[in-house]
């Protein structure tokens, strides 16, 4: 079956206040050029994939469509892989969607132009009689099939320590001001709660301390966690990453959101999980040699 | 260099006690006096500088040329200008649709569009705002300069915008935009925008869908084959209108002498514009 014509017809409408997914989409734009857009009957995915160009960084972001719209339709490529993946630029979807911040509806379309397209139509207020209608077309690749492994959900790392992040302004402040002095920064941890955020040059080293940060109580599983347990509470597991990595995340946080953590994986990766109510973030940031 | 013109700035409550003087070169230089009229334009549409300007909003800054065209219903239409599309597969297309009630005027031929510098009118969009005067647009067929004016007690604008020549779009829209066919929304928006967008979706190309479908971006499917619309051969010059893809624009505030132009249409460049950008 030729995926275009498989394509689904997805129709959102958005009452009122801000688009939601439009934060989303904004951090995931500030990544990376292209994207991958996955769409099943009831959720939706932005998939950055750890590629050499987003410099290792992958991005994984959940959002439950019944939250943000009044309608959703979707067809998939054949009934039992009733999902639908796209690559996309998300500067265009970002664009598109600030369009829509004043909106009286908005209406998110598969359709197929010159080339397929993700057409977003919005109704925007106007003094006279009739509203104003803008839309945007935004084209997407449609991967086929027997490429969707590459997009699978990345699973949580065997981390040593996990620990709730501080209030992200706070955090984001800090790492601003750091990202002056030096390209790197460090994430240390323990599971006693607290987290110092480092910077060393031949200048100067500069460390903010965290402090009753708290532990999230993963389950305890056979599989994993494994290099948690039998942990020494005071000992520290650390990471040192691309500042200016962190910082993208950092700064694609309009909002506080419900809850968020990271997992250190000592001098491996860090994975950052945000969780607002109506979507899941997760951010993988390897450590630098 | 020698002539100078000095500008004596009195106390302001703001800045009492100081007086400011400046003191400023200018050079004088030879009367512009451009080959239009508005006269000769078949089109024209009027609206408060505000409905453009938040018309315009919706494209990046970055974009160098729009679409004005009128629909069908008295909708009138801007769409971004693909140039030189190498792959108009890769292009976000975006389109506003206002309505005819947005206008104070609108005396235009359903079909007929232009394409011109958004940067400029952008900034005489600004300009207009601020002074906050309706602004009217003047244009003929593709190709003719298009003229933008403020009418004002005090003051009259001209701004005359060279349009590209497009034999595509002198019948129809260009094509690489895909919007050739497009119905214009209807205007009962809500539940009219599924049959809108259903028809977007079954009057957009659709056959040659024969190609495997390809991982990488874009999905490529076979087109009819259509020529650009931007053609690189020097064209026969329109008399009056500037090189072809240059787009030069005149922007002074005398008012046209009554009677018409007094040059002869020439071929020459009438102007050279200073910013070399184009």
């Amino acid at each position: 079956m030729q995926p275009s014509r498989a394509a689904a017809r997805v129709v959102k409408r958005f009452r009122c206040g801000v688009l939601p997914p439009a934060g989303v989409v904004n951090t995931v734009a500030r990544l990376a050029k292209t994207c991958t857009l996955r769409l099943t009957a009831d959720k939706l995915y932005f998939i950055l994939s750890d590629k050499v160009a987003n410099g290792g960084v992958s991005v994984w972001c959940e959002l439950c469509q019944g939250n943000f719209f009044d309608e959703f339709q979707m067809e998939g490529v054949a009934a039992e892989h009733n999902e639908i993946y796209l690559e996309l630029v998300p500067e265009n979807l970002s664009r598109a969607l600030k369009t829509a911040q004043n909106a009286k509806t908005v209406k998110i379309k598969l359709t197929n132009k010159h080339c397929p397209c993700l057409t977003v139509a919005v109704e925007l207020p106007s003094l006279s009689s009739s509203s104003r209608i803008v839309t945007h077309d935004i084209p997407v690749g449609v991967i086929p099939r027997r490429l969707w492994n590459d997009f699978r959900e990345p699973g949580v790392p065997d981390f040593d320590v996990s620990i709730y992040l501080p209030v992200l302004k706070t955090m984001k402040s800090v790492v601003e001001r750091m990202k002056n002095l030096s390209n790197c920064i460090v994430i240390e941890a323990n599971l006693s709660g607290e987290m110092n955020l480092k910077i060393e040059t031949d200048l100067v080293s500069v460390t903010t301390h965290f402090k009753d940060l708290g532990n999230p109580p993963w389950a305890s599983d056979d599989e994993c966690q494994s290099s948690a347990q039998g942990r020494d509470l005071e000992s520290m597991a650390e990471a040192r990453i691309d500042i200016k990595k962190l910082l993208q995340l950092l700064a694609g946080q309009q909002v506080n959101p419900t809850k968020a953590l990271c997992n250190i994986v000592s001098r491996r990766i860090v994975h950052f999980i945000l969780l607002h109510e109506d979507v899941s973030l997760q951010y993988f940031i390897p450590a630098l040699a | 260099p020698r002539a100078r013109v000095l500008l004596r700035l009195k106390p302001t409550p703001s800045v009492p006690g100081v007086t400011k003087t400046h003191n400023l070169a200018f050079q004088e230089c030879e009367r512009l006096q451009a080959v239009f009229s508005t006269r000769q334009c078949a089109n024209s549409l009027c609206a408060p500088a505000r409905v453009l300007a938040e018309a315009v909003v919706h494209f990046p800054a970055t974009l160098s040329e729009v679409t004005l065209s009128a629909g069908p219903g008295g909708k009138i239409s801007l769409r971004n200008y693909m140039e030189d599309e190498k792959e108009p597969g890769r292009t976000m297309v975006t389109e506003l649709w206002l309505a005819e009630d947005e206008f104070q005027e609108v005396a235009v031929a359903p079909g007929t569009c232009i394409t011109f510098c958004l940067k400029e009118f952008r900034g005489l969009l600004t300009f207009a705002e601020a002074s906050n005067l309706p602004l009217t647009i003047h244009y003929d067929a593709p190709g003719r300069p298009a003229v933008f004016t403020l009418d004002d007690p005090l003051l009259e604008v001209h701004l005359v915008l060279a349009t590209l020549s497009d034999p595509e779009s002198i019948s129809q829209s260009p094509t690489a935009n895909g919007a050739s066919e497009l119905p214009a929304p209807p205007d009962d928006f809500a539940d009219d925008l599924e049959s809108y967008m259903i028809a977007m979706e079954t009057s957009a190309y659709e056959g040659g869908s024969g190609a495997p479908p390809s991982p990488t971006f874009p999905l490529r499917t076979p087109g009819p084959a259509h020529s650009k619309p931007e053609e690189e051969e020097e064209e026969e010059a329109v008399p009056g209108t500037p090189p072809h893809k240059k787009f030069r624009s005149l922007f002074f505030g005398s008012v046209l002498t009554p009677g018409g132009p007094c040059l002869a249409p020439t071929q020459e460049v009438l102007a050279e514009d200073s910013d070399s950008e184009y």
